[in-house]
């Protein structure tokens, strides 16, 4: 709609103008194209901004303001002009408390919208992660691969290492934020050979999770489905900030990106490069990226960490 | 190394870069011998394909010779010193979707696929030179590129034929066949063509090939139309004539039995209102396309006929003719093009001469000229058709 009103207030101000009832101004002569242009940069925040409860706000505010301008021109206009005015003032009207709605459901949504568990890490909570991909290899073979806990850090981006500690239980390594690493043992709680592995953390761990992990044939005869389900048991406090910068805004898109590097590592043999993204499975962040162009030899020896 | 580089909207730039080296070890590095502009390429440095980042190399029709291989690449398939023209779309030959023959949504070759997600629902290939949204990859409008899954997409040149007779295998040729492919083509159809420039005479060529009984070609730039028409083409310029009435006079009222369109999200109309409507909304980014002639063909089009999109659409488009495609049994067939499936089928084709790539070259310049090479080929000057570049 912002867009409609600013074409039409900027193409042809003159007949808005007469529509509106203030004709009879030279001051209506600029403020019309002025709030044509300013209904453009609604439309266009609203249009491109992942922050819509924010651009609904700002048109709440240009309402408000449209509002008071023509409560200006009805005090100071009588008769035909007048009518036409105090029509265009309903309009506007119902046009605010259209715009306040949508922005107050815009806000409301964008409260919902937001992963609870990680922008409520400073209470803390459990976070449930699901994700799933297909790969174009049998069950047993792809059960196999995850089996060997050891290879989990291939196409995991947040794992450092994982190392085999007995028969059902492990040691896990993680990178996070400042420098610092979390470390947690493991142990394998339920498994079906070939189907599914399920794991949980020794009690001792800072940040508790578990996760299960199930190899479905796929109906081609030819692929496993993978789907994963991890939970993480996010504490309060400064640990619980720190873990929550470690998952980053996304954690689901992180999940997803690990399972397709899974998937990379399996069909083709190693995580995917390329010069845009040059560092596997280390480059955590889709952006910013460098230019696709190759790297120099100062920006191999920095390494991803420059 | 030289290379063509994106440098912000409408800007192109020769700069020095480091040279490629092995990333993957199915990689291998090629020495480019030719490379060219593709219509496509305008698409990136106008500014409607998004995520393209001030460096970018350009580029993605290219061939040359192999200079190094990764570890990972089988002797029996590639090795130093074998000729081979490069394939668009990077293609693992291990997923689904290569399995299945579909090489521009391989799975696993662009490492950028939760950005292609969110754009398109499922991700697509990695392409070389176009863009983050398609993996981020180097393109190959430079001295030198570096080749993904080497084993899987390159084709070996084994004969005599010259760089210009084979290096469109790259792009542009398997995508016009595609498009007339998709046509299932008969004997008895008349099929109509959108865009006379490259991809669009490709098409036109294979629908003749595939045994069409007529081709039409519209456009509204005579030099393109004549080139049509001396390849044995009937045209129609659209700026002269009214499009959809002189479709239905060459057609006895049926209307084409098959429409391509290989003119994409950057159309331009006959009529300027239309054109003004879709300029405003793609320069406000309401809608990311122009969809003129994708309209024009579903309108047009017989009947219960196939309308074949080649053209490149970037994300998302208005005043669609939905009840025009629905109640007149309209099929519609897209896809950016699996060059891998076509490049051999289409090599033996260009061997026994029934189609000729180089027809449609009408600039050969040195890499270094890049900058103008697109200038030309963007405002069409100079009768430019399609631009070789020589490193």
């Amino acid at each position: 709609m912002s867009l409609g009103l600013g074409v039409a207030q900027l193409a042809a101000p003159d007949t808005v103008r007469r529509i509106s009832g203030v004709d009879d101004s030279s001051t209506s002569r600029a403020v019309v194209p002025l709030v044509g242009a300013r209904e453009l940069v609604h439309a266009a925040g609203l249009l491109t901004s992942r922050r819509k409860n924010v651009w609904t706000w700002t048109r709440v505010v240009g309402d408000a303001v449209d509002l008071a301008s023509l409560g200006v021109a009805i005090a100071r206009r009588g008769g035909r002009r007048r009518r036409r005015l105090l029509g265009v003032t309903g309009a506007v009207l119902g046009i605010t408390v259209l715009d306040v709605l949508t922005a107050v459901q815009a806000t409301r949504a964008k409260e919902r919208g937001s992963v609870p568990a990680v922008r409520g890490t400073h209470k803390g909570g459990p976070m449930e992660l699901t994700a799933t991909t297909t790969v174009r290899k049998p069950p047993s073979e792809v059960y196999a691969f995850w089996r060997d806990l050891g290879n989990l850090p291939t196409f995991m981006a947040h794992l450092q290492e994982v190392r085999t500690t007995g028969d059902r239980t492990s040691h896990w390594a993680a990178t996070a934020p400042f420098g610092k690493n979390v470390e947690w043992d493991a142990e394998i709680v339920d498994e079906v050979t070939g189907e599914k592995i399920a794991w949980r953390s020794a009690r001792n761990a800072d940040v508790p999770n578990a996760g299960t992990v199930w190899f479905v044939p796929a109906p081609d005869g030819a692929s496993t489905e993978v789907h994963v389900v991890l939970t993480y048991d996010i504490p309060g406090g400064a640990v619980g900030k720190a873990v929550a910068r470690y998952f980053g805004e996304e954690p689901h898109q992180q999940l997803d990106d690990d399972l397709r590097r899974l998937k990379q590592v399996l069909e083709t043999g190693e995580v995917v490069r390329s010069d845009g993204a040059p560092w596997g499975k280390r480059a955590r962040k889709e952006f910013p990226q460098r230019p696709a162009q190759p790297l120099s030899d100062a920006e191999i020896e920095k390494g991803a960490d420059a | 190394m030289r290379a063509n580089t994106w440098a912000g909207r409408n800007k192109v730039k020769v700069r020095d870069v480091p040279d490629p080296k092995i990333l993957n070890n199915r990689d291998a590095i090629v020495k480019i011998t030719s490379t060219a502009i593709c219509g496509s390429d305008l698409h990136l440095v106008d500014g409607y394909v998004p995520t393209m980042e001030d460096g970018d190399i350009m580029g993605h029709e290219f061939m040359g010779e192999v200079i190094e291989v990764g570890s990972g690449v089988a002797a029996d398939k590639l090795r130093v010193g074998d000729r081979v023209v490069v394939p668009f779309p990077i293609a693992c030959g291990g997923c689904g979707a290569c399995a299945a023959e579909l090489y521009s949504c391989c799975e696993n070759s662009n490492p950028n696929a939760g950005i292609a997600e969110k754009m398109f629902g499922h991700p697509v290939a990695g392409i070389f030179g176009y863009s983050h949204l398609t993996g981020g990859f180097a393109g190959g409008q430079a001295q030198y590129a570096r080749v993904p899954f080497a084993d899987v997409g390159p084709l070996k040149i084994e004969s005599d034929l010259s760089d210009e007779q084979v290096l469109f295998l790259s792009d542009i040729l398997p995508t016009g066949y595609m498009g007339a492919e998709m046509c299932d083509i008969q004997s008895t159809d008349v099929v109509s063509v959108w865009g006379a420039g490259p991809v669009g005479q490709f098409a036109m060529d294979s629908a003749r090939v595939l045994g069409a009984a007529k081709v039409i070609a519209i456009d509204k730039e005579p030099y393109r139309l004549q080139m049509a028409e001396r390849a044995g083409h009937t045209t129609i310029n659209f700026d002269e004539v009214d499009v959809r009435s002189r479709l239905l006079e060459l057609t006895g009222g049926r209307g084409p039995d098959k429409c391509i369109d290989a003119v994409g999200m950057e159309a331009s109309h006959g009529a300027a209102h239309i054109h003004a409507y879709d300029r405003i909304k793609q320069a406000v980014r309401s809608e990311t396309e122009r969809p003129h002639a994708l309209r024009q063909a579903i309108m047009s089009c017989r009947s219960g006929g196939i309308v074949s999109v080649i053209g490149v659409y970037g994300g998302f488009l208005d005043k669609f003719p939905a009840g025009a495609w629905m109640n007149r049994s309209l099929t519609l067939r897209t896809g950016q093009c699996h060059v891998q499936r076509y490049m051999k089928p289409l090599l033996q084709r260009i061997e026994r001469g029934e189609i000729d790539p180089t027809r449609v070259i009408t600039h050969r310049l040195p890499l270094d000229e890049a900058e103008r090479g697109f200038d030309i080929f963007k405002n069409k000057q100079d009768h430019c058709e399609k631009v070789v570049l020589k490193p």
